[in-house]
């Protein structure tokens, strides 16, 4: 191959350019383990990325925000060109965050991508999360990072919560009076975290300018720390795989990060960013010209926080107000504390453990990196659904009155309807979802044995009409018989040889009782010999 | 049908499955054959990349061009917002689609397999590391059961140390950290209810039945801080037909003529219970739809709260002014801990 004087002038210009950077950092290594590095191909991959990509966008907007916002509570006259608030009184916080919508080009826009990456960046984070649960990516040796990705759902809560109230309207001052209302709740030492948070007694003129630094520093340096942990524990663990021919535990079936995922990957970053920016050219979020500067006093009807604290909404609603109890003259409010520290602390909390209390009921130290295809884990898969009906059960409680509303209903009906369905919906999800799973397992069963349907009848000379069916390949075999087939753990007897309790039996016992409850209805894979002895008998 | 399956097969039979390894057969896409394919691709992708240039531009003229108007024109901010947002998405959907589609169509998809390794440590090295942590302690002089004291307390110091530096830190957080101040609002003796937001006084007579009003005291307004203080006052007044109206025993000179005052402060997290049914004389709480029943002293109907709101007692004085009598006779608003205390 020829080259032209001037590339190969270009050529050593790079090569002199990276021979210096290698002389100084021994970059080579790095380009050596990462640009070839292979990753495994499916869509479900891309969820993460999203939440990546959205906090991206959220740094580059959120930077323009800072340029404008002015986080103080001051009370000014607004002299701003919005004529509707011509000489309202009102928080800088609230002045400046209507001058950077109607007075800087660009601003609403800035605005409205910093809030709808926002909501997005809450979305797929969960939506990630569900696709790492179902399909068991959380094992061993993914733990730990399992732990980081939790952490980081929460601080994306705290991120979003923060910078929803900053603008000071009324609708976020509203959210901010009902954290103070929560944490009061918190026995012993509530007041006091609610009065050394509001810097005094409710609004205050330290929150603003407190959530602000915790928005803008804290909670993203946190996050971006975090950020950097979980890609290392990625990189250092190889990505995980789905099942099919060729892809074990000791390999990773892919392509490589230069070019293939760096176009794809790199390139799914610009789409993500587009497809935000769009929805914030075209529509509204968070128009706090229309709610007015924070003041106590007044509140709209189809009151809603922004999405992901819906539940935690739902959760106060649908709260039964009897248990307020005076003990020894001090107020336990549990009404509001249940509902809004108590369950979502037991939610979170099991989440977060979810990995270990698995691998109780399994009983199994591998390393794992072949993705679970969910039908294979059942009851995992059971839990995972009857989480997420109880989380959106709650989302519909939150929005009760916009269902009311909507539906012609009234709202004190769904409340009741509600108070029995979140406990009783979930289980019928979870055991219609358990049944679904053993259902598509058996016709995975049923078609390595009998094959696909054809659709072409054939009459033997006997009289008899056959449908004809087409075998599997080795490949759809495989995908269909591959997975572990975990059974309940077989407890020791309570004594040993010598007649000697054994010591931790009833924590054995109860192992083994979270172990029956996963594995006692399974679905066997089909064996060579079980296919053998299908295909003998067909024709 | 035949019986076979009953009986043992003829051949051996592997105990499982054998992987068939990854798929060998690859389906060449077009541009991998035909060059004019190729060259297609090419071309989409470049048109792309031209695409998101064109975005660039339309974002730019947007911003330059049009005018964000004097603030009041809805249109002019929603054509500037459209304008560059559109040039945005444009420029940022170009470079990914294109990037997209040529890894796509041009790059290469035959998928390339790599060998894992196990993560934990090989023996030696956790044993050499062992032996590098021993050596380190014997160089410190604190191995195992060795210089009790030293160690206690550097552990006590480490433990202890942040408490420098965490009681002052937080303990500037909470300023004074009176809680007392959540048991007393603006209201006193005498103290006319006024209109919220214009803060002019209400009359008894202005008051008809079935009417309500948002109600502050007079004064708030010329507070230099209003907020704290008005978060704690608001108060909802109401005139109920006096027939319809349950007095509470031991409230009997509370209300005046069918007019009563309670605290628009929710009881169960503190937001303002804004929402008056005339038919059913319920308060109702927007945020969380607590209800509470004004003829019968704001006791709850329904909802998450637990408490009736607090009734503040008025009177009217000589000028026909409705006034407090005192401040409300319990802290109003959510509840905590030492309320009752």
């Amino acid at each position: 191959m020829t080259t032209s004087p001037s590339a190969s002038k270009v050529n050593r210009a790079a090569g002199a350019t990276a021979n210096f950077v290698d002389e100084r950092t021994s970059i080579a290594g790095f380009v050596k383990y990462f640009s070839r590095k292979l990753f495994p191909d499916h869509w479900s991959f891309m969820l993460g990325e999203v939440a990546l990509y959205s906090f991206i966008i959220l740094l580059i907007s959120g930077v323009f925000l800072t340029a404008f916002f002015i986080p103080a509570v001051t009370p000014v006259h607004y002299e701003g060109t919005f004529e509707t608030m011509a000489g309202v009184e009102m928080s800088e916080a609230y002045a400046s965050t209507l001058h950077m919508s109607f007075e800087v080009p660009g601003g609403l826009l800035m605005r409205q991508i910093h809030h709808w990456a926002a909501l997005i960046f809450t979305a797929s984070i969960m939506v990630h999360m569900a696709r790492v649960f179902f399909t068991g990516a959380f094992r061993k040796p993914r733990e730990i990072n399992w732990l980081v990705g939790f952490t980081l759902m929460i601080l994306s809560l705290a991120a979003g919560f923060t910078g929803y109230s900053l603008p000071d309207d009324v609708l976020s001052g509203n959210g901010l009076r009902i954290i103070e209302g929560i944490v009061r709740s918190i026995p012993i030492v509530g007041s006091y975290i609610s009065y050394g948070l509001f810097g005094g007694e409710f609004p205050g003129e330290a929150l603003i300018p407190r959530l602000f630094t915790a928005h803008i520093l804290l909670v993203p340096a946190l996050i971006l720390g975090l950020i950097a942990l979980h890609l290392f524990l990625v990189f250092l663990h190889k990505h995980t795989q789905y099942p099919g021919g060729g892809r074990t535990h000791k390999n990773v079936v892919g392509l490589p990060l230069f070019p293939v995922y760096t176009a794809k990957a790199g390139g799914f970053f610009f789409v993500v960013f587009g497809v935000i920016a769009l929805m914030a050219s075209v529509l509204t979020i968070n128009p706090v010209w229309n709610y007015g500067p924070y003041d106590p006093s007044p509140v709209s009807a189809g009151t809603q926080p922004d999405w992901y604290i819906l539940w935690i909404d739902g959760l106060l609603r649908v709260m039964p107000g009897f248990p307020e109890y005076v003990i020894g003259g001090y107020t336990l409010s549990l009404n509001v504390l249940i509902p809004a520290v108590v369950v979502p602390g037991l939610f979170f909390g099991f989440l977060a453990l979810y990995p270990w209390i698995e691998q109780w009921a399994t009983g199994d130290r591998t390393e794992k990196h072949v993705l679970d295809r969910p039908r294979n884990v059942p009851v995992r898969t059971g839990i995972g659904v009857a989480l997420i009906v109880f989380y959106v059960i709650l989302v519909i409680e939150g929005s009760n009155d916009i269902v009311a509303t909507l539906f012609h209903l009234s709202i004190n009906d769904i409340t009741w309807f509600i108070r029995f369905a979140v406990f009783i919906l979930p289980v019928v999800a979870f055991w219609i979802t358990k049944r679904i799973c053993l259902g598509l397992q058996r016709k995975d069963r049923e078609l390595v044995l009998h094959g696909h349907e054809t659709g072409r009848i054939v009459r033997h000379e006997s009289g008899e009409y056959v449908e004809v069916h087409e075998p599997l390949t080795d490949q759809e075999i495989w995908i269909r018989v591959s997975y572990d087939n975990h059974k309940p753990l077989v407890l020791e007897p309570e004594t040993n040889e010598f007649g000697v309790r054994r010591r931790w039996y009833r924590w054995s016992r109860f192992k083994q009782a979270v172990s029956r409850f996963y594995y006692e209805d399974r679905v066997e894979p089909v064996t060579p010999a079980e296919l053998e002895a299908a295909r003998s008998s067909h024709h | 049908m035949s019986t076979l399956s009953n009986q043992p097969p003829s051949h051996e039979v592997p105990e499982a499955f054998q992987d068939p390894g990854v798929p060998t057969e690859h389906r060449p896409r077009r541009a991998d054959v035909d060059e004019r394919a190729a060259k297609r691709a090419e071309r989409q992708v470049a048109a792309l990349f031209g695409m998101s240039a064109l975005g660039t531009v339309i974002a730019l003229v947007s911003y330059f061009a049009l005018d964000i108007g004097d603030g009041n024109d809805i249109q002019a901010i929603q054509r500037i917002n459209m304008g560059i947002g559109i040039g945005v998405a444009l420029a940022m959907f170009g470079i990914g689609l294109g990037a997209i589609h040529w890894a796509k169509t041009l790059m290469r998809d035959h998928e390339m397999v790599e060998d894992r390794h196990e993560l934990r440590s090989s023996d030696e090295t956790r044993e050499a590391a062992l032996q590098d942590l021993r050596d380190g302690a014997k160089d410190s002089g604190i191995g195992v059961g060795r210089r009790g004291l030293l160690k206690g307390s550097l552990i006590t110091a480490l433990a202890v140390a942040p408490l420098s530096l965490l009681v002052p830190q937080l303990g500037g957080l909470g300023g004074d950290w009176n809680l007392d101040k959540w048991r007393r609002t603006m209201w006193a003796p005498g103290v006319r209810l006024a209109r919220d937001p214009d803060g002019t006084p209400i009359r008894a007579a202005d008051v008809t039945i079935g009417s309500v009003f948002h109600v502050i005291p007079e004064g708030l307004i010329d507070l230099e801080h209003p907020l704290e203080a008005k978060a704690k006052a608001v108060v909802i007044l109401i005139r109920l037909d006096p027939k319809d109206l349950k007095i509470v025993p031991g409230r009997e000179d509370w209300s005046f003529d069918g007019i009563v005052a309670y605290s628009k402060i929710c009881t169960h997290v503190g937001c303002p219970v804004a929402l008056y049914e005339q038919q059913t004389h319920h308060l109702l709480c927007p945020c969380h739809q607590s209800t509470f029943d004004v003829s019968d002293g704001c006791k709850v109907v329904f909802g998450p709260a637990k408490r009736p709101l607090p009734q503040l007692p008025i009177a009217v004085d000589d000028e026909g002014y409705i006034v407090s009598q005192r401040d409300f006779e319990e802290p109003i608003g959510s509840s905590y801990w030492e309320r009752l205390k």
